[in-house]
């Protein structure tokens, strides 16, 4: 299967700090590659680059071999490539299935319906709060809808970011649970965490991100194993 | 103060509250999507008034082309202005775009006095006649008014609630980041903005036109303070607030006149304002929602 996803020698900076250094990485159509690393390392700002929020001032990123460097962020998002954002996000004063609408913003309303009742499937608990406005839902929930909201798109890859941050290890181990789901039916998923163990342990292949510059990278089920990794992120 | 002419004073009320909440909507849209004061759309009133006077009394045009002239033209002019004024802005900090909203609203004033000159224009009121309703003689104009204003609001509740393009605009309101990452186009939904909002004071600004039938250049100055009043009482970015604290300021207003207190009707608006910055500064229904993590 080809690639999907290239990102070519990137560097980001916020004002004069250089907070991503030559990064180059690729997704394959149908993987989970995980950007794995510390906080600080650079993850949500890569991942922001991609989606267009963030501008690289060198290298290039291409999607579907077109490069979307300078596109807009929403069209970044109309090609397919659709982000699920650090905190979640979710629109706190839109009820839950307004929140999913937006997901849906650029496909064509006759097929809204039917994503929908997909996600539902997908996130029971979402249908029982369909009418609830977002900001009433608990983190878990918060997070489902971000995950529901993104899948409305239909995505072509979808990027998570840090999708355990602040969950209960139940629930931790739930939306792990469903990003291998989305794996298995086909899903292409770049995964950012700081849950290293719980990354790897899902991952085709992971790349380690120290300071800006990517230090490591193998497949999830080696780089699991790998003592320098082990002893800096799996407290091992 | 008999019971006729406490309701009498209470539709004359209601009649410039009308107004007051068409312009004070304008207001909070523009605040709850980019966070800015928009300080110049009291003047895009006063350039749909002129529109209104110009094709009425110079080009006798019928009144209902004069009505679409001037909202048009209003809308034109809100989108030009954001265009123009406000996008190059956009990442810079808050105060900047205030400072410049204050600057295009100088730049209005004094170029509408360049070109229209600054005497008051009068006009024939375009309404006349009034009925009588029990004891209680009622203007056509304020029913008309009441009426227009209430008709329009509820369209924009339909709008904003019910339709995909306002969703967006309460998405982007809420959480700029997120609602480019849903695949809406920043520009294109700001401009809605301004362009709904530009509409409204241009509706509002003939049906100013109806009751006070005169223009001048600096009648918005006035006018869109005492709406960014009603705004900020009804919670600045909330859409039902806007509506009820027009209606509030302008019935304030008129109960003030009728207890005999008509030259202190202003200080009583700002007196409203500041009780309200000090004691309940997000206003009726600017709360803000209790976000749980």
């Amino acid at each position: 299967m080809g690639t999907i996803l290239s990102v070519n020698d990137i560097n980001v900076f916020y004002g004069a700090i250089h907070a991503i250094t030559d990064i180059s990485f690729n997704v394959d159509e149908g993987e989970i590659v995980t950007l794995i690393g510390a906080n600080g390392a650079g993850k949500s700002t890569t991942l922001n680059t991609i989606s267009g929020l963030l501008r690289s001032r060198t290298g290039d990123i291409k999607f579907m071999g077109n490069s979307i460097a300078k596109t807009s962020p929403n069209k970044i998002v109309e090609s397919g490539l659709v982000m699920v954002p650090e905190g979640r996000r979710i629109f706190l004063g839109l009820t839950v299935e307004e929140n999913l609408e937006m997901g849906a913003y650029t496909r064509p309303k006759t097929e809204i319906k039917e994503s929908m009742e997909q996600v539902y499937e997908l996130f029971p608990r979402l249908k029982e709060r369909q009418s609830q406005i977002g900001g009433t839902l608990s983190g878990g929930e918060q997070q489902m809808l971000a995950m529901g909201r993104a899948l409305m798109a239909k995505p072509k890859l979808i990027m998570l970011d840090e999708p355990s941050m602040g969950l209960a290890p139940l629930l931790v181990d739930l939306i792990f649970e469903i990003i291998a789901d989305l794996h298995k039916a086909g899903s292409t998923i770049l995964l950012v965490e700081q849950n290293a163990q719980a990354a790897l342990s899902i991952a085709d292949r992971a790349y380690v991100l120290e300071t800006g510059k990517i230090i490591k990278t193998g497949k999830g089920s080696e780089l699991i194993n790998d003592p320098d990794i082990k002893k800096a992120y799996l407290g091992a | 103060m008999t019971f006729s002419l406490l309701i009498a004073q209470l539709i004359n009320g209601m009649q410039t509250g009308s107004v007051y909440a068409l312009v004070a909507l304008g207001y909070s849209m523009v605040y709850g999507i980019i966070k800015l004061l928009n300080f110049a759309h009291g003047d895009i009133i006063m350039v749909g008034a002129y529109m209104t006077y110009y094709a009425i009394a110079s080009f006798a045009l019928p009144p209902v082309l004069a009505i679409i002239l001037a909202i048009t033209v209003s809308t034109l002019l809100g989108v030009t202005v954001e265009k123009v004024a406000y996008t190059p802005l956009r990442s810079a900090p808050r105060l900047s775009l205030l400072i410049t909203a204050i600057g295009v609203s100088f730049l209005l004033e004094n170029g509408a006095q360049l070109l229209f000159g600054a005497d008051q224009k009068s006009m024939d009121p375009l309404i006349t006649g009034s009925v009588m309703l029990g004891q209680i003689n009622v203007s056509y104009v304020a029913i008309v008014t009441i009426l227009v204003s209430v008709v329009i609001m509820i369209l924009l509740s339909f709008v904003v609630n019910k339709t995909k393009a306002g969703k967006a605009m309460r998405a982007v309101s809420e959480d700029m980041g997120a609602a480019q990452l849903m695949g809406i186009s920043l520009n294109r939904t700001i401009s809605m903005t301004f362009a709904i909002g530009s509409a409204l004071a241009g509706i509002g600004s003939v049906l100013y036109l109806c009751a006070y039938t005169q223009a001048s250049p600096t009648m918005g100055s006035m006018l869109g303070i005492k709406a960014f009043v009603a705004a900020v009482l009804g919670g600045i970015g909330s859409i039902p607030g806007a509506m009820i604290g027009g209606f509030t300021i302008g019935i304030l207003e008129a109960l003030v006149a009728a207890i005999g207190f008509s030259m202190w009707k202003d200080a009583a608006v700002f007196l409203v304002l500041i009780i309200v910055l000090l004691f309940k500064p997000t206003g009726f229904l600017g709360k803000k929602i209790q976000e749980k993590v």
